[in-house]
């Protein structure tokens, strides 16, 4: 029973413990509306140390005293926006993991549907020029009267043969 | 018409490949600083030792000179060390220092060890003056203009290749 129980609370407290696992207790806010910002602040914001993580997965000290500065600015009054434009002055667009659509990062934005469009329309015009070409096919090699008698001919000849197979329609 | 648009998708992937293979001869941890050509950040940081001072934004004006960031525990400034006392002695470039999340003691004994190229060493404890120059490794070092302006960033330990071809040019036209 005992042992169950302690089972139970482990769990429980590795549950509870998974999502937050690069963010310390002592970096929490007292406040829970305030702490939840910072998290989806933290979220936006990339490690640069680790490159791939947001500073809210990253264990790495940087990204640590990231967190803190964030949440040092939202106690101070800062708005969501204010935090972000604060960090994005120092590290510039690859610190935010949503760069701000500028001349510069069009490609990374654009980029993708622009190939699709591209793409897209390569395969259409192919499509239709083949279908185009497949109609008007049939009307330039179409036999001349002297040749569908001269093919009728082989053909009969072929059956007088008797070789039993080639009885086309 | 239609042989231009047969050959478009090759010359768009070799476009693409070329592009991609630009890509690779680059470094993906050297970022570019989003501090250059704006002024150095407002700090005033303690000194490490009586003997020497500590540093504040204002000592980055009058003159062009690097700024270091550095830490006693950090291995490639072991490495770049040399290159810096070389700057500051025979090349005689004008070298101050922030020692980043560092005890003051610790980087002490690292610069009696190794030397002490630096006119101006300023204690960052808790990395912010470092966050304010979007410092995010150490070493970096920062050509700073005699208005106090950033204007070139250099990532990880300096290396003599980099002293002739980036600082040293930079350095000239910056101090005529």
């Amino acid at each position: 029973m005992k042992l169950t129980r302690r089972i139970a609370a482990l769990a429980l407290a590795g549950l509870l413990s998974a999502p937050a696992l690069a963010v310390l207790p002592n970096e929490k806010l007292a406040d829970p509306a305030m702490e939840a910002r910072a998290r989806e602040i933290s979220k936006e914001l990339r490690c640069l140390v680790c490159q791939n993580q947001s500073i809210d997965d990253s264990n790495a000290e940087l990204a640590r005293d990231l967190r803190v500065l964030v949440r040092e600015r939202l106690v101070a009054g800062d708005s969501d926006e204010q935090v972000l434009a604060y960090v994005h002055d120092r590290y510039g667009d690859f610190v935010l993991l949503r760069p701000p659509v500028t001349g510069y990062t069009a490609a990374l934005w654009f980029g993708p549907a622009l190939v699709l469009l591209l793409a897209g329309t390569g395969t259409a015009v192919y499509m239709r020029n083949r279908r185009r070409d497949a109609e008007a096919a049939p009307a330039t090699s179409r036999l001349t009267p002297e040749e569908e008698a001269r093919l009728q001919a082989l053909l009969a000849a072929q059956d007088g043969t008797g070789s039993g197979e080639g009885k086309r329609a | 018409m239609s042989r231009a648009l047969l050959v478009l998708p090759l010359l768009l992937f070799l476009g693409l490949a070329g592009w991609f293979a630009l890509g690779l001869t680059r470094d993906p941890s050297v970022l570019p600083s989003n501090m250059i050509d704006k002024p150095a950040p407002a700090f005033d940081l303690p000194p490490i030792a009586d003997s020497l001072p500590g540093l504040k934004s204002s000592d980055l004006k009058g003159q062009a000179q690097l700024v270091n960031i550095f830490a006693s525990w950090c291995a490639p400034c072991r490495v770049e060390h040399p290159v810096l006392m070389r700057l500051a002695g025979e090349l005689k470039v004008p070298l101050v220092g922030i020692a980043y999340k560092d005890k003051p003691e610790a980087t002490r004994a690292f610069l009696d060890q190794l030397g002490n190229p630096f006119t101006a060493v300023g204690q960052d404890r808790d990395g912010r003056v470092g966050i304010d120059f979007g410092v995010y490794g150490v070493p970096e070092t920062y050509v700073v203009d005699r208005e106090g302006r950033i204007r070139y960033r250099h990532v990880g330990p300096l290396m003599p290749a980099d002293v002739e071809e980036k600082i040293l040019p930079l350095m000239r036209e910056l101090s005529k």
